[in-house]
This record gives C-alpha cells, sequence and structure tokens, in this order.
C-alpha cells in the first residue's frame, strides 16, 4: 500500500506544479480567450533568467526570485503589446499560430542568450536534498515548495478577484468584453494585466521546476501537460486548475505504476491525453468550467 | 429647438462599419441639457450606431466617424476612446441589458463605477441605486445571470448611475420586456432625470413608450433623421403615427408602410 | 487567345466553374508541370532534386491540411500523426507481409484516413478550440503509440526499416525507385494529381458545404448542410491525403528508416504554419508556403553555417536562428499579411488585370 499512497503524496506535490502553470494559462484565456501555446516556454524562459541571475551573477536566490517576477512581468506586459494587440479580433487559429510562433521564438532565444547546456540552480533551501517526512512518505523538499506555493497563488488570487478593482475589471472583461468596455473599463490594460500575472506564475513554474530537474530547454515540455489539466478542470476556471492539476499528477503516478507494467511501459506518459480525451466526449468544458454559448 | 447650445451635437456625421457598409449618412441631431430626447425608427435605421459612435463603443464593431463631428459640452469627442468618454460623463446602456452574468447584482454595480476612484462615492451611489430599484437589493448577492429580465434592465441602468452620468445614452430599455415593465423602467428613468437633471438620449422601437416620457424626438431612417420636434408634435404627426404608433386607417405596416414618411429637412 | 481575365463572358456552368479561366492560365499551368518534369531532373544537382522532393512532400501534406483548415474552418494539430499513419502502414506491411511499397501508400493513406475519420468523430460534440485540442491529443497518443509499437513492428527500436519501391508490371516494366530522381517522378506525378483532385473537389458541392460550414456553421445547417457529416469528411479526405504524403516521407528514407520523431507534433506545426503563411482556403497557397518553409531554411542553413570569424557564432547557433525566424516569420505574416502569400499573389495580379489602363 506504500506504492500506492507515494504516487498519491508524490502525486499531488507535482500535481501542485502543474497546477501552478495551468493556473497563468486560466488567466489568460479567461480574459482574452487565448490558448496560450507557449506557456511551457514561459515556463523555461522564466527559469532561464531565474537561473543565470543566481548562477552567473551570483545574486541571493531571494532577490533573484523576484528580479526573475519582475521581469517576467515585463516580457508579459511586451508579448501583450506587440503581439495579442495587433490581432485583436483575428480569428481563433491565427490567435494559436502567434502562441505557436512565440513559444518557438522564446525557445530559440533562451539558448542563445544562455547556452543549451543544462544549468542547475546551487543548492540552496529551495533544493536541498534532504526529503522531508510527509505523512510517513519521504517527499523532496523543492516538491513542498511548488506545493506551498500552489496554494499561496490560489489564495492570492481569489483575494485578487473579489477585492481590486483591477480583479474586478477582469472577470467582467472575462465575462462580456464590450459591456466592459461601456464601463470605461480599459480592456487592452486588463489584458496586460492578466498576461504579467500569468507570467510571473509560469516564472515561478520554472524557477521550482529548474530546481527540480536543470534547466535547459526540455522546461518547455510541461506546456504540453498543461491542456490535459486545462481541458480536466475547465478552461476558464481557477478552482479547476488546481483541481485538475492535482489530479493529472495523481493520475499520472498511479497510471505509472499500475498500467505501466501490462503495456510495456510509457503509458504514464501518454495518460493525461487519455484522460483529455475522455473527458472531451463526455463532457467538455471540464470539471468547473463554464459552457460557452453560441448566439445565432 | 432650444436656445442655448445642446449638451451633445451630433453634426453631419457619418459613419462606416467595416469600411463598407454605410451606416449613418450626414445624421445631424442636438440633445438640450436636462432633456429626454427620444430617437425612433425602423429596424436597421442606425438609432444603435448614433448611441455607439457618441460612446466611443464604434471602434469594437469596426466602425468608424467618417465624416462630421459629435460635440459633447463644446467638446470634440469622435476621436476619444470608451474610457474616456465615460469619464466625461457620458455612459451607454447597451441593447440587450449586457450585465456580467457571472459577478452578482452587487458586483456588477461595483463594475460600473470602475471610473469613479473615491471609495465613498461608489458606495453612497450603489445605495441609491438599491433605494431606487428595491428589486436589486433583494437579490444583491444573487448571480446577474439569473435575473429576469426586467431586473437584468434595471441592473444595466443601475450601473450606469454608478458615475452620475451627465448624459445617460439608453439602447432599446424595453426590448423583450412586458408593457407593464417597460413601462415601469422608462418612469424610473424619468425619474432619474427629475431628479438628477441627467441628459437621456433614449433609442427606442417603442415609439409610443418612448413619446411617453421624452420631450422631444428624432425619427431616423437609413442613416439620417428625417423629422423632429417636441414629442407632442411628432404624436401628432400623421406619418409617425402610421408607421410607428400603429394608429391610421391602413393596416400596420410591414416593410412596406415605411415609405409613406415624407422626407423632410 | 484569351489572355486577360477582364472582359470574359462565360456561356456555360462548366466554363464558369473552370479551374483556369484563361487560356494563358491553362498554359501558364500545364507549361510549368512539364516544364518541371523535364527540367528539374536535367538541370539540378541530386542535392536540390532532394530538397524539391522534400517540397512536394509538404505540398502533398499541406494541400490536406488546407481542405481541413482552410477549407472547413476546423483546426488540426494533429496532421503529422496521420502521416505518420501512413508512413508506418505502407513500411510494416512491406517488411512483415511483403506488400509492394507502391501498395501499401494507398493502403496506409486510407489507415490514416480511418484514424482521421475517428478524430473527426468529437466534432459532434466539441467544436473550435476544444476540437482542436482533440486533435492535440490524438497527435501525443499516436506518436505514444509510434514509440511503443515494438510488437506490432517487430523491430529492435522504435525506427522501422523502410525498402525501395517497386514498379513490377509484368512482362512491361520492373523498375526499382532507387535514386531522387526516380522519386521525383513519382513524387510529382502524385503532387499534381492530388493538387488537382483537391482543386476540383473544392469548387464541387462538397467544397461548397466545407467554405458554408467554415463560414457561419449554424447558417449552413440551417439551409440543410449537414455539418457532422461533412466535418467528418473533411477529417477522413485531410487525412488520407496527409499518409499520403507520410507514405512519400518513407519513400524519401529508402533503404533506411523512419522514426516516430519525424511525425510528432513539430511536423504538425509546421504544416499548420505552411498553410498560414500560404494562404487559408486556396490551393495555390498550400503550394506557395510549402515552397517557402521547406526551401527558406534548408538555403538559409547554407549560408549561414558557412559563416567564419566574427559571424562564426551565428553559424554554431544556427538552429536556434532558425526557430527564432519560424516564430518571427509567422507573427509577421498573421499581423501584416494574415492571407498570406497566396493574397499577395493575388493583389500583384489584380494590378496587372487591368494594366495599363487602371493602375
Amino acid at each position: 500500500m506504500t506504492a500506492f499512497w507515494q504516487d498519491i503524496i508524490s502525486g499531488v506535490m507535482i500535481g501542485s506544479l502543474y497546477a501552478l502553470i495551468a493556473l497563468g494559462f486560466v488567466l489568460i484565456y479567461k480574459s482574452s480567450q487565448v490558448l496560450n501555446f507557449a506557456q511551457g516556454e514561459v515556463v523555461m524562459f522564466g527559469g532561464f533568467i531565474a537561473v543565470a541571475l543566481v548562477a552567473s551573477y551570483s545574486i541571493a536566490l531571494p532577490i533573484a526570485f523576484l528580479l526573475t517576477l519582475v521581469c517576467a512581468g515585463l516580457i508579459g506586459l511586451v508579448i501583450e503589446r506587440g503581439l495579442l494587440r495587433p490581432l485583436i479580433g483575428k480569428p481563433l487559429i491565427s490567435i494559436v499560430m502567434a502562441t505557436i510562433g512565440l513559444a518557438s521564438v522564446l525557445r530559440g532565444l533562451a539558448p542563445m542568450l544562455w547556452g543549451s547546456s543544462t544549468k542547475s540552480f546551487p543548492d540552496s533551501f529551495l533544493n536541498d536534498n534532504r526529503p522531508i517526512d510527509f505523512l510517513g512518505v519521504p517527499v523532496a523538499r523543492i516538491s513542498l515548495w511548488s506545493f506551498g506555493f500552489a496554494v499561496l497563488f490560489v489564495v492570492l488570487f481569489g483575494l485578487f478577484f473579489k477585492f481590486t478593482r483591477t480583479g474586478l475589471a477582469m472577470q467582467a472583461v472575462a465575462d462580456d468584453q464590450q459591456a466592459a468596455m461601456s464601463m470605461g473599463i480599459s480592456v487592452p490594460r486588463v489584458f496586460a494585466w492578466s498576461w504579467g500575472i500569468a507570467l510571473v506564475v509560469a516564472a515561478i513554474g520554472g524557477t521550482i521546476l529548474g530546481n527540480r530537474q536543470g534547466v535547459d530547454i526540455s522546461l518547455a515540455t510541461i506546456g504540453l501537460k498543461v491542456f490535459p489539466v486545462v481541458i480536466l478542470g475547465g478552461l476558464d476556471s481557477i478552482t479547476g486548475a488546481i483541481v485538475a492539476g492535482i489530479a493529472i499528477g495523481v493520475i499520472e503516478n498511479l497510471a505509472g505504476t499500475y498500467v505501466d507494467p501490462h503495456v510495456g511501459g510509457g503509458f504514464k506518459d501518454v495518460a493525461p491525453y487519455v484522460v483529455m480525451v475522455i473527458v472531451l466526449m463526455i463532457r467538455p468544458y471540464g470539471l468547473f468550467g463554464s459552457p460557452e454559448i453560441e448566439r445565432v | 429647438m432650444a436656445e442655448t447650445a445642446p449638451l451633445l451635437r451630433l453634426e453631419n456625421v457619418q459613419v462606416y462599419y467595416d469600411r463598407s457598409v454605410l451606416a449613418l449618412r450626414g445624421l445631424s441631431i442636438g440633445v438640450p441639457e436636462g432633456a429626454i430626447v427620444a430617437l425612433l425608427g425602423a429596424n436597421g435605421a442606425g438609432k444603435s450606431t448614433t448611441l455607439k459612435a457618441t460612446s466611443g463603443l464604434l471602434r469594437s464593431e469596426k466602425g468608424e466617424v467618417t465624416e462630421g463631428s459629435i460635440e459633447f459640452a463644446g467638446q470634440r469627442i469622435d476621436r476619444k476612446d470608451a474610457s474616456a468618454i465615460v469619464r466625461l460623463g457620458i455612459f451607454q446602456v447597451m441593447e440587450g441589458r449586457r450585465v456580467f452574468p457571472h459577478l452578482t447584482v452587487d458586483e456588477n454595480l461595483v463594475a460600473g463605477g470602475h471610473t469613479v476612484r473615491d471609495r465613498g462615492t461608489l458606495e453612497r451611489r450603489k445605495q441609491d441605486v438599491y433605494r431606487l430599484f428595491p428589486r436589486l437589493k433583494e437579490r444583491q448577492g444573487g448571480r446577474a445571470g439569473y435575473l429576469s429580465g426586467g431586473e437584468q434592465q434595471m441592473l444595466a441602468i443601475g450601473r450606469a448611475l454608478m458615475v452620475a452620468p451627465r448624459l445617460l445614452l439608453l439602447d432599446e430599455p424595453s426590448l423583450g420586456l412586458s408593457p407593464l415593465l417597460a413601462a415601469e423602467i422608462l418612469t424610473r428613468v424619468s425619474e432619474i432625470r427629475r431628479d438628477s437633471g441627467t441628459t437621456v438620449l433614449l433609442v427606442e422601437q417603442n415609439a409610443r413608450a418612448a413619446l411617453s416620457i421624452a420631450d422631444y424626438g428624432y425619427v431616423m431612417e437609413n442613416g439620417r433623421a428625417i423629422l423632429s420636434g417636441t414629442s407632442a408634435e411628432l404624436r401628432g404627426n400623421p406619418d409617425v403615427q402610421r408607421t410607428y404608433l400603429g394608429v391610421g386607417g391602413e393596416a400596420v405596416s410591414g416593410a412596406g408602410g415605411r415609405k409613406t414618411v415624407g422626407v423632410l429637412g | 487567345m484569351i489572355v486577360t481575365r477582364t472582359g470574359q463572358f462565360k456561356k456555360s456552368y462548366a466554363a464558369d466553374a473552370a479551374i483556369q479561366r484563361t487560356n494563358l492560365q491553362r498554359i501558364a499551368f500545364w507549361g510549368f508541370v512539364v516544364a518541371m518534369f523535364v527540367l528539374v531532373p536535367r538541370v539540378l544537382s541530386t542535392v536540390w532534386i532532394n530538397n524539391v522532393n522534400q517540397v512536394l512532400i509538404a505540398v502533398v501534406g499541406v494541400t490536406g491540411l488546407n481542405i481541413l483548415l482552410g477549407y472547413t474552418g476546423q483546426i488540426s494539430i494533429g496532421h503529422g500523426a496521420f502521416a505518420g499513419v501512413g508512413a508506418f502502414t505502407m513500411a510494416v506491411l512491406n517488411n512483415r507481409w511483403h506488400v509492394p511499397m507502391l501498395v501499401g501508400l494507398p493502403i496506409g493513406a486510407a489507415m490514416a484516413a480511418l484514424l482521421g475519420l475517428a478524430v473527426g468523430i468529437p466534432s459532434l460534440r466539441v467544436k473550435g478550440l476544444y476540437l482542436a485540442v482533440a486533435t492535440l491529443a490524438s497527435q501525443e497518443i499516436l506518436s505514444w503509440f509510434f514509440e511503443h509499437m515494438e510488437w506490432l513492428t517487430k523491430q529492435k527500436t522504435s525506427s522501422v526499416d523502410v525498402r525501395a519501391a517497386w514498379l513490377h508490371i509484368p512482362g512491361i516494366l520492373n523498375h526499382k525507385f532507387k535514386t531522387d530522381t526516380d522519386l521525383f517522378y513519382l513524387f510529382g506525378v502524385i503532387a499534381v494529381v492530388t493538387v488537382l483532385a483537391t482543386e476540383n473537389l473544392m469548387r464541387s458541392r462538397i467544397g461548397r458545404a466545407f467554405v458554408a460550414i467554415r463560414d457561419r456553421e449554424i447558417a449552413a445547417e440551417i439551409a440543410g448542410v449537414n455539418a457532422f457529416s461533412y466535418k467528418l469528411l473533411a477529417f477522413t479526405i485531410s487525412a488520407f491525403i496527409a499518409g499520403i504524403a507520410g507514405g512519400m516521407q518513407a519513400l524519401l528514407f529508402s533503404r533506411a528508416q523512419i522514426t516516430p520523431s519525424q511525425f510528432d507534433i513539430n511536423l504538425s506545426i509546421n504544416w499548420l504554419a505552411m498553410n498560414i503563411i500560404g494562404g487559408l482556403g486556396s490551393v495555390p497557397g498550400a503550394i506557395y508556403g510549402a515552397t517557402f518553409l521547406v526551401l527558406l531554411p534548408i538555403e538559409l542553413r547554407n549560408w549561414i553555417t558557412s559563416f567564419r570569424g566574427s559571424y562564426r557564432w551565428l553559424a554554431d547557433h544556427y538552429s536556434q536562428i532558425q526557430d527564432v525566424l519560424f516564430g518571427l516569420i509567422i507573427i509577421g505574416f498573421l499581423i501584416f499579411e494574415p492571407d498570406g502569400l497566396n493574397a499577395i499573389w493575388l493583389r500583384i495580379r489584380r494590378f496587372f488585370t487591368h494594366w495599363p489602363f487602371a493602375a
């Protein structure tokens, strides 16, 4: 039974990282209806910035962390202004391809700026290798950090949306863009905010992921994992991103333990997509998503 | 019309959608301060377009003012964006209510007050709205998407009042409402004008209801104003009666009847 | 001889719906085709013939994708996998059951079509971006399957051997497609047939139904178009053609091997980019896009990797530069010329339609 609990606990831990990355994705989708195919590359880019600051410039981790977040936010603004704004109102395929193009640019830019070898974060409080005992299961310290951040951000997002003017404006824009405009809400500014925040969250994900497995372009592959998570959770649901992220993490692990032996291995990688297909067939809007209304 | 300069003046305004569809062809209207002015006409006459050109929402529908000018309190506003125009004191209540369905009634109102900086003012105005529309107060914490049509219309107007607008643009407030409800809504609008001096430009297909609260009116057809006068004059005009009020010997018009309205001015 | 498109008076429906409306167009098209078949093998080097082969494969693949994406408006991020199905089916049939390659090619395409049909079934319930995500899932699942099918291929790794194709008509012909030139003739024929067939299909009732679904599905339904069955048809045909392209891709590796990574999501994305940059919803557009995005990286690589001295850094980082440029080109087209190369060409042609009477 220990293997089972091991799967659950570590699934929750890695799943919280998925959730974090999915949070940014959902934020962008909720406010601007953009499917960000570059989410993984953004995570990777954030990781690169963080590790460059820490390893190459020897800046203390907490400060480097904050600087990374600032950079990520700025990059989000640039992307919104330079890429998304010119494409407002264009068809879905254009927006999808635009983020795919962005992904390609980031994937090429990062190694050009910082080299393609895998970089490691120096040992710190984040990635201290001694595992911690969590309910009888040894868990890597970094996993607890990712879990902690995920929880923190759920709370922060909730507060942000409930109690701030901008948060309310974002929800309004997500509901009805034109009506929001008629209230005097600046839709481009809302987009900018959502991209900025989304990238900040992605950068945190990148830093954590980078601490787990070193920083190189392979970090970007987590971007594909985002899709099963947000489909399961609901494309526009913050709660859904969290729940589904953890669920996918757990399902992955369980699939690896219980299904892999029967299919010759590797099922763990494809399990999330199978889940995604099932969800799309039964309940396309996911656990918490809201259905689209098609007007004739 | 009035002797003093109107609060809102559209002069020879031409509007194109998508660079290809001509929606307004040389529209000129004036709205005096403190008045309720009705904009009448059949579907497609350009009434909504007129409001959107004023409030700056035209751009979000790929429309643009290509000729003429729109002045508000002496200032040119046809080049400004919606956000700036709201801050100047113009607020449009869009056709179909367009409340934010996933936000609560309360949150909708707060969203309406987005451009208002002072929290105290925001709170005070919100309470004023609840006083004006007690039914909204009852449904305060509920999601706006579940409100009835009439309640949503009240909410939409309530949102507008959060900025204490100088000019309120109402697009078909009676749409989809029962005659009783429509009358109630319009009465409220009249009260708003009476109590706060808010100027109102009211677009309505329901001409009778509109003229019952309006001081003046314009009749639009094919993108320009073809008739104007006080509401008494318009009500008495036989063409208006036949085409828009359903009164008169001939059957109430379908598409054909409109041709009998004379082109004036 | 009718040269210009102005001032023409069509006297029959057939004439009006013709693919090539003027004699000039007809001459230009067939002249180009003939010239291609005659000149390419004589004039170009082997390396370049190989490049042309790659272009032809992309032309077929993107033409297939265009049917689904450009004409029917359904986003598919999974066409690389369909190509893979075509390729692997053909190779495995040949390896294990000695089915001749050229027979296996259409069978592989039919397999791909079957899968395309399967992937299209969700379109009954999901639309738009949800369908796009479903195709993404199908791509990833199929990619995984390609990596884990040693039990089927009976090979030691996920790579699959590909033997050369034979054209064997007893008594008449016994030709082995060994060289790039051989393949060129085969690919050329396949490409021309595919392009003409697609163009033909798109101007038929079926093509009109596709476009109706793309433009306003609900209105199409009201007008009597069964959107679901036409979408299935679009998926099926589109996947079939992708399967052919996959088979061609495999043949390009005759006497070598094909690997699953050749048919992964990157292929899907490349074809999407080619389709968009070339111009959605037009058959020539697919051709322009395929040519542009196959030849440009090749030329660019040749040019940049020859840098020395102070520009050496660029040569060393070539693949990253390619990634960045790829992204920038896509973004550039989306912002500045969303209707692609085809729109540019049409603008030029329109200018000359009335020239010199109306500049």
